[in-house]
């Protein structure tokens, strides 16, 4: 159910706030032994801020623009009370004692806060094989992986336990499970959202956005946490447009690019089919489109396997068994590395392994300086292309959601998946997944890209084309329809 | 350029990761897919070519230097594994 609907029945007094969120509350229960998406419920919570927020609304008209609205948080976003683990073993009883400033902005925006979403350890992973809990469930086919990192929270949207979910993107990790499990997902701009209470993983690329039902949705959840935070000094001081009035419908005219390179030989051709279909819809519509070239596309995985474990490498330094988590070990050096080996699944380590050897002396040059180099003519290839229009589109990933235990054991050829959605983080810009249609019964992405600070012009089209396209029904558990 | 398992078990080391036999084994060869992979950027000329380490050139965000308040010392130490007079506690560092 959308924002909208809920908002028309709270309005309409049919459902009290109680009754959205007991709801909520049963649907997650429901759903939770088959599909895993969440780490920690809310219960007690969540039934107690729907009373106040009950008690608030019976004595004034205002309400937040999420009012009532069930909310999954991805376990790497700090709550004040909620264990936070990100799904890692190291931190399976950390109790934050503060929020991230978008959990206080959705908490000022009304929304209830139902859970935390399950994850792969530390937000490293594309499957949520790597979540050191329990691995997430697609709901499209419980035998499929939903993606990842963010995947609970995809599936939790999918699967209608909650309206949105926050998720956390550092190279593709909102997207491509949102793609996966057919829902939308937004990576907004860096710097468009505070990271303060995220759990860095690789702090020049993360960013925090929505995973939600529909695209109207995901413009109503990026005004409420949008904004300049003083205590991230890498979010950006710049006013918040009215995402909601960019969605008008209208793309005539708009100049859309399709490079090449997204389509290419590694694109399974069920969905460069669906992507095809997508294209000729937003022709249909009025835009212009035009063939272009991403020539450095193909080292943007190369790139980013560099500089992100390298920035991982450093941020996780600060899980040592010292101020929180679980400590073992002896003497202080024991701690360290028992603490650590112990607390950190194989995924993490590989990644910190990596990262540190890109940044040991002797390779430093040779790794990291040279893929931070990489970095700069990935973006410009970007610049170049927006430089002519006012888009670029293509798939969100190169295949559909894929089974489990398919690739879990390779973890190169799992990195290789990452391409379509990596480049965008890379340069940093806003890119929003939206279902294109389904391959074989699993839902398949449409990726819309936008110049830095352009999500509405993303919004706009994304909106646009769902009109056009239609949105999934949400699936019928325990396997694919036929 | 290829890693070896000595300098795989030195990798640990700087990471402060104590791994298994079975886990250096598997590091290194999946280590070398990896960076023999990421080889592939050698064919970039980057000569001239400036490294991007963030996309939105922020520099020297200033704040005003005035009095806020901060954590509370109690709320801090609930998550410690080991606590002593309002610290955190750790092993001795240097024996006698």
């Amino acid at each position: 159910m959308s924002i909208r609907e809920i908002h028309r029945q709270l309005a309409k007094k049919e459902r009290s706030v109680t009754e959205i969120v007991e709801e909520s509350l049963h649907r997650i229960k429901e759903v939770q032994p088959q599909i895993g998406s969440f780490l920690a419920i809310n219960e007690e919570g969540a039934i107690e801020k729907a009373k106040e927020l009950e008690q608030k609304l019976s004595t004034t008209s205002e309400r937040g623009i999420l009012a009532a609205i069930p909310t999954g948080v991805k376990d790497n976003l700090v709550t004040e009370g909620l264990t936070t683990t990100c799904a890692s073993q190291l931190l399976a009883n950390y109790q934050p004692i503060y929020n991230a400033t978008v959990v206080n902005k959705l908490l000022a925006s009304d929304a209830i806060i139902m859970g935390k979403t399950n994850m792969d350890e530390f937000a490293m992973g594309s499957s949520n094989e790597n979540s050191s809990f329990h691995p997430v469930k697609n709901p499209w086919d419980v035998n499929r992986v939903p993606g990842g990192s963010s995947g609970g929270s995809a599936a939790a949207v999918a699967t209608g336990a909650v309206t949105f979910a926050l998720g956390s993107d550092t190279g593709g990790s909102i997207r491509q499970p949102a793609a996966f499990c057919g829902v939308v997902g937004l990576k907004p701009t860096y710097g468009r959202v505070s990271r303060f209470g995220l759990v860095a993983f690789a702090s020049s690329l993360d960013q925090v956005g929505p995973i939600t039902q529909n695209v109207e949705d995901a413009a109503s959840v990026l005004q409420a946490i949008s904004g300049h935070d003083e205590l991230d000094s890498t979010s950006v001081n710049k006013e918040v447009p009215d995402y909601l009035s960019a969605l008008t419908g209208e793309i005539k005219g708009l100049k859309v690019a399709v490079p090449r390179e997204m389509l290419g030989e590694g694109t399974d051709p069920l969905v460069k089919a669906q992507i095809e279909k997508a294209v000729k819809q937003l022709e249909a519509l009025g835009a212009h489109i035009s063939e272009v070239s991403l020539p450095n596309l193909e080292y943007a995985v190369a790139t980013y396997y560099i500089l992100a474990p390298a920035e991982a490498s450093s941020n996780l330094a600060r899980f040592d068994g010292i101020r929180y988590g679980v400590r073992q070990g002896k003497n202080l050096l024991d701690i360290y590395e028992q603490s650590r080996s112990n607390g950190f699944g194989p995924e993490v380590k590989r990644r910190i392994m990596l990262g540190t050897y890109a940044l040991s002396s002797g390779y430093y040059d040779a790794y990291y300086i040279k893929a931070q180099k990489a970095r700069t003519l990935i973006k410009q290839d970007f610049d170049n292309i927006f430089a002519e229009h006012d888009v670029i589109v293509g798939p969100t990933a190169p295949t559909t959601a894929y089974r489990i235990g398919e690739k879990i054991s390779d973890p190169l050829t799992m990195y290789l998946d990452d391409i379509c959605t990596i480049p965008m983080n890379l340069a940093g810009l806003p890119a929003i997944s939206v279902p294109a249609g389904l391959a074989q019964g699993l839902p398949v992405g449409l990726q819309i890209i936008g110049k830095a600070f352009a999500e509405e012009t993303v919004l706009r089209v994304a909106h646009a084309f769902e009109q056009t396209a239609g949105r999934l029904q949400l699936p019928a558990l325990g396997g694919v329809k036929a | 350029m290829s890693i070896n398992r000595a300098q795989v078990e030195h990798v640990a080391k700087l990471a402060r990761l104590s791994l298994s036999e079975e886990e250096k084994t598997q590091f290194t060869s999946q280590l070398n897919d990896i960076l023999q992979f990421a080889e592939k950027l050698n064919e970039l000329d980057t000569d001239h070519v400036e490294p991007t380490s963030h996309v939105y050139p922020v520099t020297n965000v200033m704040r005003e230097d005035t009095i806020k308040p901060s954590l509370d010392r109690e709320k801090v130490l609930l998550n410690a594994p080991d606590q002593k007079d309002g610290s955190f506690r750790v092993p001795a560092v240097f024996e006698e």
